[in-house]
């Protein structure tokens, strides 16, 4: 038996309150008056499709040793890098090299679901798999995807063992149906009139797909609980599950109220939705369209009951601040050319062989552990940093991505560039041992203080703009 | 411990440019300026100069590296000339090249100068981003008053000291050094201010507003040592010599280790230890008569004078409050204005506190003349709470 083992999810702190955009942007689109409620989650200024996956992909894992990680298929339209692999940036943060398949999967909104599908055919021979989907959209200002889309992600750990949601089967059509598209020449989206996508594309593309795989599954409609669709257009998914037989109440909400759209994730975030309330024998369709369309059949076991406790979409959601400073958001998106000051213009150049040399401690934040006294280090150094100690040679690999630490010194630096000033940093000490002055991120000023408890976030630090977007991710410091 | 070199060697010359911003002046007419004052002091020729020590930080955005700049501005006659760089305490570094260099018979005079020429970046503050290939990756995203900054949280929590009551602290350490600053015509900022426009300034890096922070100056200072029997023979008399030079640098453990609380500089305690060994001072709250401290920030300077076993530690902020180191106070600190006011040209700013002290002893001073100082100590600090290099010095006059 294959099937989804762990679930996770990932949605970014701020939510940006679609009333202000609106308030910012009715001048001149006023029809946009009737999307104006709810909120949409915004990536903070050092978050993009990685970042984002990383932290889903860690809620996912939830604490489990991710060594034993074979395939890992990583999802999205907004890869950060064309060439340069996304997955690989991923896997190394999660510490996983060595036997690792990873790919990256793009191109259409269902990405998501096509990276599930070859994921669970991966899965099927025992090995460890998991499938993360991320993505990150800009949109045009005062256009309505603005308002309609959210950044987000979701991860499954697929396998045999220990399933919470056993594949029924798959089925997928892949056609050229242009509802929108996204040049290389472009950083937007251009879409066709909601009518004809509507009428000739979900209407005579997804009622004969969702048929022919309750066929071949062996299902009714009636027998699914849990009827998962993305789509912009929010009568469409009650539309193609009445056409298919599907009760109404078992359409799932699209999250619009409290996070928008996340793109090519949608449909993976959905189902962690579902998957965290989910009973056994719950039978869950998922729908993944774009250029055709992905279906996917899972029926949820006992095993779910032994899923250890996960922040998972909730918790995340939950986890929010709201945004009603609308200029900030086209800030934090680079679409606003604010005077950033000499000091934003220091050059950025990676040296990619340190880089490589020390992947494990910038992308893994792996530190030392020295067999003589025990202490533990961050950096890992070739001589042990304890004044009564200092051994050479002695120490081991210490992962510290997943330790709590507290702040011990912090400031709020109004100096230095920052893309959000002041800028909060600080020494953070770990309790067995470690401690460095890290970068704080998704904090407010009354939680950075002297032994406040924080978590490791994997972070961009720096964009080298200069040379066409070189991403520097290191690990910053979050409240816990 | 080795000997050490007290009363080795004499300060025969100084020199030191105006602080400020010298739009009019790059380091080279900086260097000449310091240098003319201080060669003239000496009364001797540039060319009996045998060897010489060249401190900048920053070379960068000025000079460039190596000896080779001070060598072509001075017309010197060939002889070496070491650059020096250990962050803001290369100054100190110049002078200890130079102090070991007769201490030792290698040479009778020998020239120490620092310089910094930091006004032609075309932004306020440090020029940054000079870290090595690894730093960029990982380092926090900070400034010099951002990490001095957590010094004031980190001694608050540790001491248990009221957010009001440090702000005061560190805003009377300013408060006094303009009050001093007011009195030096060399001085980059020579205007007294208030203590209502201190506490209210605008945040550079909390707690630290614009009055915590010491001005980015350019300027140049010098030094031409040799013997106290040298010096004797050209018919000096009242002699300043050395009486201690002491350097701790970090090795990680404040960084690295959870020993350090991040309230104190580690490196400042062992190196001022040490010095006070070296100059024979067994009770320095009341043998020491005046010092020039590394007050990049007012918390710098705060702290400092605990980890120069002065005030007892946790409780330094009561004895700024109390006046203790005001101009009229027990110890005056920064009777110059310090790096706050007289200004911080890095390389040079190691050797301006010698130079006032060396003024001070020979009673010299002007306006701001101490009365009857016999012991006068410097620290110059370079780099960061957490990993950087901590110099002492302490001279006096020859028979204190």
């Amino acid at each position: 038996m294959v099937g989804i083992t762990a679930f996770g999810a990932y949605v970014p702190r701020l939510r940006l309150n679609r009333q202000a955009v609106y308030e910012a942007n009715k001048w001149f689109a006023p029809g946009l008056r009737g999307q104006a409620k709810g909120e949409r989650s915004m990536a903070n200024w050092d978050e993009d499709s990685i970042t984002m996956a990383v932290e889903a992909a860690r809620d996912c894992l939830n604490g489990t040793d991710p060594k034993s990680l074979k395939n890992l298929y990583f999802a999205s339209t907004t890869h950060p890098f064309k060439d340069r692999q996304n997955a690989a940036v991923i896997g190394t943060a999660l510490t996983v090299e060595q036997g690792l398949m990873a790919a990256d999967i793009g191109g259409s909104q269902k990405a998501g679901t096509s990276a599930l599908i070859a994921g669970l055919n991966a899965a099927g021979s025992g090995a460890a798999t998991m499938v993360a989907a991320a993505d990150k959209r800009l949109a045009r200002v005062a256009s309505a995807t603005e308002l309609q889309y959210g950044d987000g992600a979701a991860a499954l750990m697929l396998g045999t063992d220990n399933v919470i949601a056993k594949l029924l089967g798959t089925r997928s059509v892949s056609m050229d149906f242009v509802d929108h598209f996204r040049g290389d020449e472009s950083d937007f989206d251009y879409g066709w009139e909601e009518r004809w996508i509507r009428d000739e594309g979900y209407a005579k593309i997804v009622p004969p797909a969702i048929k022919d795989a309750l066929q071949a599954f062996g299902l009714k409609g009636a027998d699914i609980t849990h009827f998962i669709m993305p789509s912009l257009m929010g009568a469409v998914p009650k539309q193609m599950a009445k056409m298919s037989g599907i009760a109404e109440t078992a359409v799932r909400d699209l999250l619009n109220a409290t996070l928008g759209d996340t793109g090519s994730a949608h449909a993976l975030v959905m189902l962690v939705d579902a998957l965290e309330t989910a009973k056994p024998g719950d039978k869950i369709l998922v729908v993944g369209f774009g250029q055709g369309v992905d279906i996917i059949a899972l029926e949820v076991t006992a095993e779910i009951g032994k899923l250890s406790k996960r922040l998972g979409l909730s918790g995340w959601l939950a986890r929010r601040k709201e945004e009603k400073n609308y200029l900030k958001f086209l800030a934090f998106n680079e679409m606003l050319p604010l005077d950033k000051g000499m000091r934003a213009e220091f050059d950025k150049k990676t040296a990619l062989s340190v880089l490589w040399r020390k992947r494990d401690m910038i992308y893994g934040l792996v530190g030392g552990k020295c067999r003589v006294c025990g202490t533990i280090q961050f950096p890992r150094a070739q001589i042990c940093v304890n004044p009564n100690c200092h051994a050479m040679d002695s120490q081991d690999d210490y992962p510290m991505a997943g330790l709590e630490a507290s702040i011990m010194s912090f400031t709020a630096d109004s100096l230095t560039y920052s893309p959000e000033p002041p800028a909060y940093y600080g020494m953070i000490t770990f309790p067995e041992g470690g401690r460095f002055t890290a970068d704080f991120t998704d904090c407010d000023k009354e939680q950075v203080k002297v032994g406040t408890k924080m978590r490791m976030t994997f972070r961009i630090r720096d964009n080298d703009t200069m040379r066409g977007g070189f991403k520097r991710y290191f690990w910053k410091a979050a409240p816990a | 411990m080795a000997k050490g070199i007290k009363d080795k060697v004499a300060i025969l010359g100084m020199g030191c440019s105006k602080f400020g911003e010298r739009w009019d002046s790059g380091a080279e007419e900086l260097m000449v300026e310091a240098f003319k004052e201080c060669v003239a002091d000496a009364g001797i020729d540039m060319k009996q100069i045998q060897a010489a020590w060249f401190s900048t930080a920053i070379d960068e955005v000025h000079v460039g590296k190596s000896g080779v700049p001070l060598s072509v501005t001075l017309r010197l006659p060939n002889i070496p000339v070491t650059h020096v760089e250990n962050f803001c305490a290369s100054g100190t570094e110049a002078f200890r090249g130079a102090c070991y260099a007769v201490a030792s018979g290698a040479a009778d005079f020998a020239l120490a100068l620092g310089v910094e020429k930091l006004k032609d970046t075309g932004y306020g503050g440090l020029p940054g981003g000079r870290g090595g290939p690894l730093q960029a990756l990982w380092n926090a995203n900070g400034t010099a008053p951002g990490n001095f900054a957590q010094l004031a949280s980190a001694y608050m929590a540790t001491h248990n000291v009221k957010y009001d009551d440090l702000k005061r602290a560190i805003a009377h350490v300013s408060w006094k050094s303009h009050q001093n600053g007011a009195k030096n015509a060399k001085a980059h900022l020579q205007k007294a201010v208030d203590m209502d426009t201190i506490l209210n300034a605008p945040m550079i890096a909390a707690p630290l507003g614009l009055f915590d922070c010491c001005g980015v100056s350019d300027g140049a200072a010098a030094a031409i040592v040799t013997t106290p029997e040298i010096a004797k023979s050209l018919g000096k008399h009242d002699l300043i010599s050395v009486k201690a030079l002491q350097l701790a640098v970090s090795n990680g453990s404040e960084s690295g280790h959870n020993s350090w609380d991040g309230s104190y500089l580690h490196t400042t305690r062992i190196a001022s230890k040490r010095a006070y060994e070296e100059a024979g001072i067994k009770n320095p709250r009341d043998e020491v008569s005046m010092f020039e401290v590394h007050d990049c920030f007012s918390v710098t300077e705060l702290v400092t004078m605990e980890d120069l076993h002065i005030s007892e530690t946790g409780k330094g902020w009561k004895d700024v409050l109390d006046g203790f180191y005001d101009a009229d106070g027990k110890i005056p600190c920064q009777i110059d204005g310090g790096l706050k006011c007289f200004g911080h040209p890095i390389g040079a700013s190691g050797l301006r506190m010698l130079y006032e002290m060396y003024l001070q002893l020979q009673g010299k001073a002007g306006p701001r003349q101490l009365k009857d100082p016999r012991i006068g100590m410097t620290h110059n600090l370079g780099g960061l709470p957490r990993e950087n290099v901590s110099s002492v010095s302490i001279i006096g006059r020859l028979d204190a």
